[in-house]
């Protein structure tokens, strides 16, 4: 597969791996934390962590954006869909994501609420326009990557005049999320060494707005793509970093991102979206500026406010150890629910929520490493 | 005076509620539509079953229903599949599979020419199977209660004394063999879904595997442990029950597993492992280490073989885990699928 299959080179592999082994001091441990559910990805599809140095330790964070999505926020959606006027548009992999006792939009579509799978904002409008008769929500949802899309589908609905099309927003901000958890008080302290930075998300935002992890926090960053060579690439960069004691922000992922990010796509949406004072992220709590809403300009299109949407709040399981996980400071088999109450088919927290999450990722594709370790000790 | 009937306007007619009320209407379908199609001495006969000489060896029996959206894509449609399955689901216990029969429930408004053209792919792939369609039903429901038709077929086969192939059979050591490459039917079917289509030359691999199931029993016999066919969940679905049903493990190699670069793509964009993509015309084989190389032999020889590969080994494990070396040169569990493989947003 051109263009993929470069960035999945063996041989080239290899030599990343020797190359950290090499450089990677002994003595010293080293634990990066990559942010994105598309890097977690990588790492459990291609087994990276086989190919890592024991005391280099990689971290799941909480950039899956569909993990970390409070149950309450599902709960909105399932009462909203249950409208007999409403049609709601998702992506697919909110179809399973649990609200609160066990509900979800895949039970909620099979009890009859008219819930569709979209593969794009523009199958919203295209649904909207064979339903003038139905009020159709897209149930928006993602980091800044998936934001532009949202926006473009109310500026096609504003040129369209569509009077029945709204939107449910859910989305949120990559950089008050790494705040959040650089910021944590925590009696382990937070134990990450540097960040793996976000690959499809600083297309869009660039690479300026993770300036404040290095100059205010002392932390290497580096922004790299989704492919596994990318991945080892910025591992070795990071040991680099932190051997030479340097904390700034790298890009790896040069080929498609620059300092400024798209300036197009950033214009569109702050000209559509506002902050919200803060937002709920489960497993992470209310964090500050980490959300967007539609601005008054544009209330029509706000299905919260249309539809009168109550906020509902829904507290995670107290067992439940998904905040420690996403700061790094346990591992997903130290949780007494993983693997136990809490499985992909029955996810309880949210890393176990999408295969990007930190112990959905441990689950589907490493658990067998736990096995290998109590036989190996 | 003979009555006369007029004839089905298999152009521009549909099918309705009298199609399956048991009247002229129905015995007219049936005659004019499903028995031209499908052709047989059992079916001329016109009894409500039909009976047949019992062969030598042991009776296997299987059925399964068919309820695919699109009806038609790339490759082949719903009666094709009909065939198709219920002939594998025979075959892999190594048996010849004989007689067919054939459900339909129809929706009310489905148009003649395209259950004709339905009709006549079951026949034709019948024909090709070397099996027969010997009874049948026919149901029409009001419009939407049915996704225009749902097909149910049942099938009989004869399998020879002394070939037992069961998940129990297999051991450590044992090879696993594949018969072509993987995702072809899965994605051939999502290149037309409604709201997803793309342009792609992928076909579905839609076919019969009991010619290419002979020469590979004529090749090893009891040597072949067990035969799968991995359809919905694709292989990891197929490997994880046996693994489950064997007591065993397996390991895979990545590199060594067959998989076409389109099917390749396609699953790349839309976020899918084609490990979990559905097959309706390949099969998994455990073949004895011993035997391995003459079925695969055997295999390649055949056109639908030609592509087959040896992606590995049953191995101890308490776990029962599916472990594949991935071809990057690290480690992964190849697991069940959670639910529906569902594309990704990030």
């Amino acid at each position: 597969m051109k263009y993929a299959d470069e960035f999945r080179d063996k041989e080239i592999a290899l030599g990343l791996a020797r190359a950290i082994r090499s450089e990677a001091d002994p003595q010293k441990s080293y634990r990066f934390m990559e942010f994105c559910g598309g890097h977690t990805h990588a790492i459990s599809r291609y087994g990276l962590e086989d190919m890592l140095p024991g005391n280099v330790r990689m971290i799941h964070g909480p950039g899956c954006p569909v993990c970390v999505l409070p149950a309450g926020r599902i709960d909105m959606a399932i009462r909203l869909a249950e409208r007999p006027e409403i049609i709601l548009c998702v992506y697919g992999d909110l179809m399973r994501v649990p609200g609160s006792q066990g509900a979800s939009l895949l039970k909620a579509k099979a009890r009859g609420a008219d819930i569709r799978m979209v593969y794009s904002t523009i199958d919203a409008i295209r649904i909207a326009e064979e339903n003038p008769g139905r009020e159709v929500v897209f149930f928006a949802i993602g980091f800044e990557t998936t934001t532009p899309p949202t926006a473009v589908m109310i500026r096609l609905a504003e040129k369209k005049q569509l009077e029945n099309i709204s939107v449910f927003c859910n989305h949120v901000l990559t950089p008050p999320a790494m705040q959040g958890i650089l910021n944590t008080p925590d009696v382990h302290g937070v134990e990450i060494d540097g960040f793996v930075g976000p690959a499809h998300v600083s297309t869009v935002i660039g690479t300026a707005p993770y300036e404040f992890c290095a100059s205010d926090f002392g932390k290497p960053v580096v922004i790299a793509g989704f492919e596994p060579l990318d991945m080892m690439q910025a591992i070795l960069m990071l040991v680099r970093q932190v051997n030479e004691h340097r904390h700034e922000v790298e890009n790896q992922y040069s080929r498609a991102v620059n300092r400024d990010g798209n300036l197009r796509a950033k214009a569109e949406v702050s000209d559509i979206f506002e902050l919200r004072d803060a937002f709920e992220w489960r497993g992470l709590g209310q964090l500050p500026d980490s959300g967007l809403r539609l601005k008054p300009a544009y209330a029509k299109y706000d299905a919260e406010l249309r539809f009168g949407m109550t906020e509902l709040r829904v507290d995670d399981n107290p067992a439940c150890e998904c905040g420690d996980i996403l700061r790094g400071v346990k591992k997903p088999a130290d949780c007494k629910l993983f693997g136990t109450l809490c499985t992909p088919e029955t996810p309880m927290g949210s890393c176990m929520v999408s295969s990007e999450g930190a112990c959905a990722a441990h689950w589907t594709y490493g658990r067998f490493r736990d096995h290998q370790l109590r036989r190996a000790s | 005076m003979k009555p006369l009937h007029r004839k089905l306007d298999i152009r521009n007619g549909c099918v309705d509620l009298s199609h399956g009320s048991g009247g002229r209407a129905m015995a007219q379908l049936i005659s004019g539509l499903f028995h031209e199609a499908f052709g047989n001495e059992w079916l001329a006969r016109g009894n409500d079953q039909s009976a047949f000489d019992v062969a030598a060896g042991r009776m296997v029996m299987t059925t399964d229903g068919y309820v695919v959206s699109p009806l038609f894509f790339p490759g082949g449609n719903i009666g094709s599949l009909a065939v198709h399955g219920t002939v594998n689901d025979i075959a892999m216990a190594g048996a010849r599979p004989l007689y067919l029969s054939a459900s339909f429930i129809i929706e009310e408004g489905f148009r003649f020419a395209d259950l004709k053209i339905i009709a006549e792919s079951m026949g034709e792939a019948a024909r090709a199977a070397g099996v027969h369609i010997i009874t049948g039903d026919t149901k029409v429901v009001e419009r939407g209660k049915a996704d225009g038709v749902f097909i149910s077929t049942a099938g009989v086969g004869v399998v020879p004394y002394g070939l037992d192939l069961s998940a129990e059979n297999a051991r450590v050591g044992d090879r696993v063999l594949i018969s072509g490459t993987l995702g072809d039917h899965g994605v051939a079917i999502m290149s037309k879904r409604q709201n997803l289509a793309f342009e792609t030359e992928i076909v579905s691999d839609s076919a019969s595997l009991n010619d290419l199931v002979a020469d590979m029993v004529a090749a090893a016999g009891p040597g072949i442990r067990l035969m799968r066919d991995p359809t919905r969940g694709g292989l990891a679905a197929t490997l994880n029950e046996i693994a489950q049903q064997s007591g065993l493990g397996f390991h895979l190699v990545e590199e060594s597993i067959p998989v076409k670069p389109g099917v390749a793509a396609a699953c790349e964009l839309l976020g899918l492992d084609p490990l979990y993509v559905a097959n309706e015309g390949k099969l998994v084989a455990i073949v004895a280490p011993e035997d391995a190389a003459a079925v695969l032999a055997a295999m390649r020889a055949h056109p639908l073989g030609r592509d087959a590969a040896d992606i590995g080994e049953a191995i101890a494990d308490d776990h029962h885990f599916v472990q594949m070396a991935t071809s990057f040169g690290g480690g992964r569990i190849v697991d069940w699928l959670s639910g529906e493989q569902l594309p990704r947003i990030c």
